[in-house]
């Protein structure tokens, strides 16, 4: 619990009178029931009403009780309010490590809104779909020439989703082979979806401890590398930024004891367009379209997750997969050594084509946005070095991880920074993980900020760099002049473990 | 490059303050075999007005609903999405935001999760819901998952037929490594789960029992069969919806004993998409909401007492309990739960019960007219239905498809595609309506049928 | 004088334990509860449950972390500290005395020579602090 120094706050009458700014007063639409209000005209009905209470009788459900009346103004008007609350990268640049929250081009959500994409049925008869297929397929090219993988799944719904469905194939790939395995090795410096991913699909995880430079130990590799590990997941640039330098000696000897390396993929906008995975050696690996090629972040979501694969998982691809079929394309659901499906119909259609819109904008070129995010994050760790502890000295490429150890000294840690970096406009960078860098402070600009924004974003961490020596409260007690203050996170997690507490919902009664 | 600000000046100053003579140097690292200085084999970047003729044409190649007259429903349903949703959802500050990890600034984000939230437990008749799921048939996956971890022990999870196929194809593919068993529990001749087999499949192995309802034949099961048996062995009862309007009209799970409700949230105002982004939903009760996975918003207030929304329970999930996390899951579907909430708020009470009465209607009108039918027609099933039903076909289906594709109609999906290995239904079409299909189509549909 | 109270013993991995004829309560350290953080759930086993020495009998929830808990010695279950349910916060407010988490039916006491007496325990933190 931090120590709360004097608040000098520069904005302290914005929040004290609740009557000035109604946009700042917000809550939920269930806080206002306006009993009556409608918001939706429906055609007259053309065919003879039926009874849901004659037809279901004992079964038949009168309302939805408790549910919101409004108009179509009221809705308009909470929502758009609710909006005006919310950072977002349209407003400003998002140091978030390991998310790659770059720019979400415009042109991508007109051509995700065609009918022709949007108003499409998954089960419509394929020679009615062959404009969908057609997407699919040229998705999938692309992602195999910057990649150099034999096919990629385009099924997963999210990375995590991605990471499974890879974990999957490699366990099916070791059955069919005659040994399950027992392990796969993970470095503790991974996100934490791997350990999870690995024990999901039935194996242990084993941890690699990191080298003092913060890359894979080869003497720890060898250690651990028994001839029950099934992979071993890695990430490359890792979660330091830091770029593998072994990567081709650690494919080679994970290769030598029959395991599978995988790559996960979070981290590709760090060299997309100049290296190729599959050159490197590894076998499958996700990606995370809504990192690496644009699509909208959304408040948590839709993402995709495809997985590319080498030849010797192919067979275990999820299914259907999309093929050629003379002058079009079809879906191919013969094949029986596939793991199955990872969801229902093909995948996150909508987002596949945001991210070839991407590609097809980027085209060759695509190559700068490796360069200028590697560019962009370098600079920010030039300008930001004397100020922040840098716990791992090697080379950066897309992300920086300082650490708040120098603050900490002075009472003041990773998550008041935080708070205090919203206060000039700023979304905080990433501090929940690695876990091997205490009070991490994970700062990933990407190649699409301007040297304006990229100042503006190192003069204000250094401001409150400063403000950590003069008057360390003004940060402990951070946010200021957001619409709410530091919230109770503690308060929330026991309100909502505490036993029928959690959300005031009426309750059909259970006869 | 437009999405790249620097200019070539800016990219230099930037080189020189980081002391690099070029950007390669700052790949040193990277082995020399691996790196590529020459750009990818991709064409060279295309203009908007390029790619807006590329994939524009692309695009006509597929058949759209706003075009034709379709009856294609299976687990997918295209309902009114209001005018509103598509626009809001541009607005910036919801499509390019984060994960509401940062809580005072993503406000927005929160409390429409916490609204999201609010409208599945009421839809359900449960306590909790969480933040969304990929979508229904992994949301499936996920609730069978919990249901195991709360019972602890067992190693049976018995599942209707009635359950969509490629629901329970995702089942088989995501336990295939856990040392559980599947059982598959026919449905009897009216459509409906058969009520003997289904407690005679459940046993004090059993951990989840789990229907669909309407299922995928559009037939209305009811929970109460399946919470009975369920509980009577000490598994818990697990529900399916992947319609939701027919919890409009029909007894909510939560109501009905049901322990876990999930599926697909679809219906409430998102584009099919090709089958994609969807939302999933999970919801159930208070004492589960530990091992409830994904994201959970709740409430909570500042140090002035101003009410606010969190993340909360985060220590269930992946980033903090790694390889002890309910799930793996990361990612939910915000801005598709964020359309879910903006049209059944907009709908409200009023409009969901209309919207369902309208489905149901239509959906009645067409099978008392297939029944009217002297031709190789009929309704495949006894039970009741809401907007689906299956139509047994005398005739090929395909050659139903093909007549009905000259009148620009899709007559409905052939459950030969969902479950090619099940050959008593493959003579069924599964059609379904809503209140998007104007008379004019239903009547274009019974044409196709009196053609026979 | 040690801020650790003497009428106890104290594990490796932060918890105390105190003995009262064959009972045993169990609690964690006031250290343990400061690196915590805001405890906000606590995990608790059920009665009757037995345990090894060492074995975990349940975890210790904060917003940001989880931690397991290890029984110092063997026993059966007792008593969970129902207070908890509802004012998770007593563990960080008194975690030697009201926040106690669990009571148990000694096994046997052989293993509570291995554990630290109060001033050997406060070494162990100073030194675990510097590494």
């Amino acid at each position: 619990m931090s120590d709360r120094g004097t608040l000098t706050s520069p904005e302290p009458l914005v929040r004290a009178d609740a009557r000035l700014d109604r946009r700042r007063r917000f809550g939920s639409l269930f806080d206002a029931p306006h009993e009556g209000r409608v918001g939706v005209l429906f055609p007259p009905l053309d065919v003879p009403e039926a009874d849901p209470a004659a037809l279901y009788g004992k079964e038949h459900r009168p309302g939805v009780e408790g549910e919101v009346e409004a108009s179509e103004v009221d809705v308009v008007r909470h929502f758009t309010r609710l909006s005006q609350l919310n950072f977002a990268i349209d407003t400003a640049l998002y140091s978030l490590g390991s998310c790659t929250m770059k720019h979400n081009p415009r042109l991508n959500e007109e051509i995700a809104r065609l009918p022709g994409f949007n108003d499409t049925h998954p089960y419509a008869p394929e020679h009615l779909s062959q404009g969908n297929l057609e997407l699919l397929f040229r998705l999938e090219e692309a992602l195999k020439v910057l990649t150099g993988f034999s096919r990629v799944t385009l099924q997963p719904s999210a990375g995590a989703n991605g990471e499974l469905a890879g974990v999957l194939m490699i366990r099916a790939a070791h059955v069919k082979a005659g040994n399950a395995r027992k392990h796969v090795l993970v470095p503790d410096s991974a996100h934490g979806t791997n350990p999870a991913t690995a024990h999901f699909a039935g194996y242990s995880v084993i941890e690699l401890a990191s080298s003092p430079r913060g890359t894979l130990d080869l003497a720890e590799l060898d250690a651990k590398l028994t001839d029950d590990v099934a992979a071993l997941m890695i990430t490359v640039p890792n979660t330091l930024g830091v770029f593998e330098e072994n990567i081709l000696e650690i494919a080679k000897r994970v290769h030598a004891k029959g395991a599978y390396l995988f790559l996960d993929g979070a981290n590709f906008n760090a060299f997309v367009g100049k290296v190729r995975p599959a050159d490197m050696g590894v076998d499958v690996m996700h990606m995370n379209l809504h990192k690496t090629f644009s699509t909208p972040h959304g408040g948590g979501g839709p993402g995709a997750g495809p997985v590319g694969v080498g030849p010797s998982l192919v067979p275990f691809l999820p299914m259907p997969t999309v093929e050629r079929a003379g002058e079009g394309f079809r879906l191919d659901f013969d094949r029986p050594d596939s793991i199955g499906k990872m969801r229902a119909f093909y995948g996150n259609f909508g987002v596949l084509v945001r991210a070839l819109t991407y590609i097809l904008s980027y085209g060759s070129s695509i190559n700068e946005v490796a360069e200028n995010a590697v560019l962009n994050a370098n600079y920010l760790r030039k300008r930001l070095e004397p100020f922040y502890h840098l716990k791992y000295d090697a080379p950066s490429f897309h992300e920086i991880v300082f650490s708040d150890h120098r603050q900490a000294a002075m009472g003041v840690h990773n998550i008041d920074i935080a708070k205090r970096l919203m206060d000039f406009g700023f979304h905080p960078p990433t501090m929940s993980f690695p876990l091997i860098v205490a009070g991490a402070l994970m700062i990933e600009p990407t190649e699409s900020e301007g040297k304006d924004e990229l100042d503006a974003f190192a003069d204000a961490m250094i401001a409150i760099a400063e403000e950590c020596e003069t008057s360390p409260g003004i940060v402990t007690s951070a946010p200021h002049t957001t619409p709410v203050g530091r919230l109770d996170e503690a308060g929330a997690a026991r309100e909502a473990s505490r036993p029928g507490n959690f959300a005031p919902v009426l309750r059909a009664p259970v006869r | 490059m437009r999405y790249i600000p620097n200019s070539p000046a800016e990219r230099d100053s930037l080189l020189a303050a980081v002391g690099v003579a070029s950007i390669d140097d700052l790949f040193a690292t990277v082995p020399r075999v691996v790196y590529h200085t020459e750009p990818p084999g991709l064409p060279p970047p295309a203009s908007e007005i390029e790619v807006r003729r590329d994939l524009g044409r692309v695009a006509a190649k597929n058949a759209h609903l706003g075009d034709w007259t379709s009856f294609l429903g299976a687990g997918l349903y295209s309902h009114h999405s209001p005018a509103f949703v598509s626009q809001l959802l541009l607005r910036g500050e919801f499509l390019t935001s984060y994960t509401p990890y940062q809580a005072e600034v993503a406000q927005g984000t929160l409390t429409a999760i916490w609204e999201f939230q609010t409208h599945m437990a009421l839809l359900t008749g449960l306590d909790v819901a969480n933040a969304s799921m990929y979508e229904g048939a992994s949301a499936f996956v996920e609730a069978v998952l919990m249901a195991e971890r709360l019972t602890k022990r067992k190693t049976k999870v018995v599942v209707s037929a009635g359950v969509h196929p490629e629901y329970r194809q995702c089942l088989r593919t995501y336990l295939v490594n856990f040392p559980f068993t599947i059982v598959e529990v026919p449905l009897g001749k009216d459509g409906a789960t058969d009520a003997g087999a289904l407690a005679a499949a459940v046993d004090d192995a059993t951990f989840a029992v789990c229907v669909q309802s309407p299922n995928v034949f559009g037939v209305v099961e009811g929970w109460r069969a399946a919470a009975g048996a369920a509980h009577a062995h000490d598994a818990l009862a697990i529900a399916v919806v992947n319609e939701m309007f027919s919890l409009a009209v029909l007894e909510p799970p939560g109501a009905a004993g049901i322990d876990i409700a999930c599926g697909e949230a679809a219906s409430f105002g998102l584009p099919p998409s090709f089958g994609g982004p969807l939302v999933g939903f999970l919801a159930c009760r208070d004492a589960a909401k530990r091992q409830i996975p994904g994201r959970l918003a709740g409430r909570t207030t500042d140090a002035d007492g101003r009410p606010g929304f969190c993340l909360t329970l985060s220590t269930r999930e992946q980033h903090i309990r790694r390889e002890r996390a309910t799930s793996n899951i990361c990612t939910n579907q915000g801005l598709f739960a964020l359309a879910a909430s903006m049209t059944i708020s907009v709908l409200g009470k009023k409009g969901l019960r209309e919207a369902a009465v309208q489905c149901l209607s239509k959906a009645e009108y067409l099978k008392a007219s297939v029944k009217a039918l002297p031709g190789p027609f009929s309704v495949a099933f006894t039970g009741k239905t809401f907007n689906e039903f299956a139509l047994h076909c005398g005739v090929p289906v395909a050659e139903v498809l093909r007549r009905a594709e000259a009148r620009k109609v899709l007559a409905g999906v052939p459950y030969a595609r969902l479950e090619p290995a099940a050959p008593a239904y493959r003579d069924l079409l599964l059609v379904a309506v809503t209140e998007r299909t104007p008379r004019s189509g239903l009547d274009a549909l019974l044409d196709t049928l009196r053609s026979f | 004088m040690s801020v650790y109270p003497d009428d106890r013993r104290y594990s490796r991995s932060h918890e105390w334990i105190r003995v009262d004829g064959d009972v045993g309560t169990i609690g964690i350290s006031d250290h343990a509860q400061k690196e915590l953080g805001d405890v906000v759930f606590v995990e608790m086993p059920d009665v009757g449950e037995i345990f090894d020495a060492g074995q975990e009998f349940g975890t210790i929830e904060s917003v940001k972390a989880v931690s397991e808990l290890f029984l110092p010695v063997a026993g059966e279950i007792l008593e969970v500290n129902k207070v908890l349910t509802d004012e998770p916060g007593a563990v960080n407010e008194d975690p030697h005395g009201d926040g106690w988490l669990v009571k148990i039916k000694l096994s046997s006491d052989a293993e509570m020579d291995t554990l630290f007496n109060a001033a050997d325990y406060e070494k162990f933190v100073e030194e675990e602090a510097k590494a």
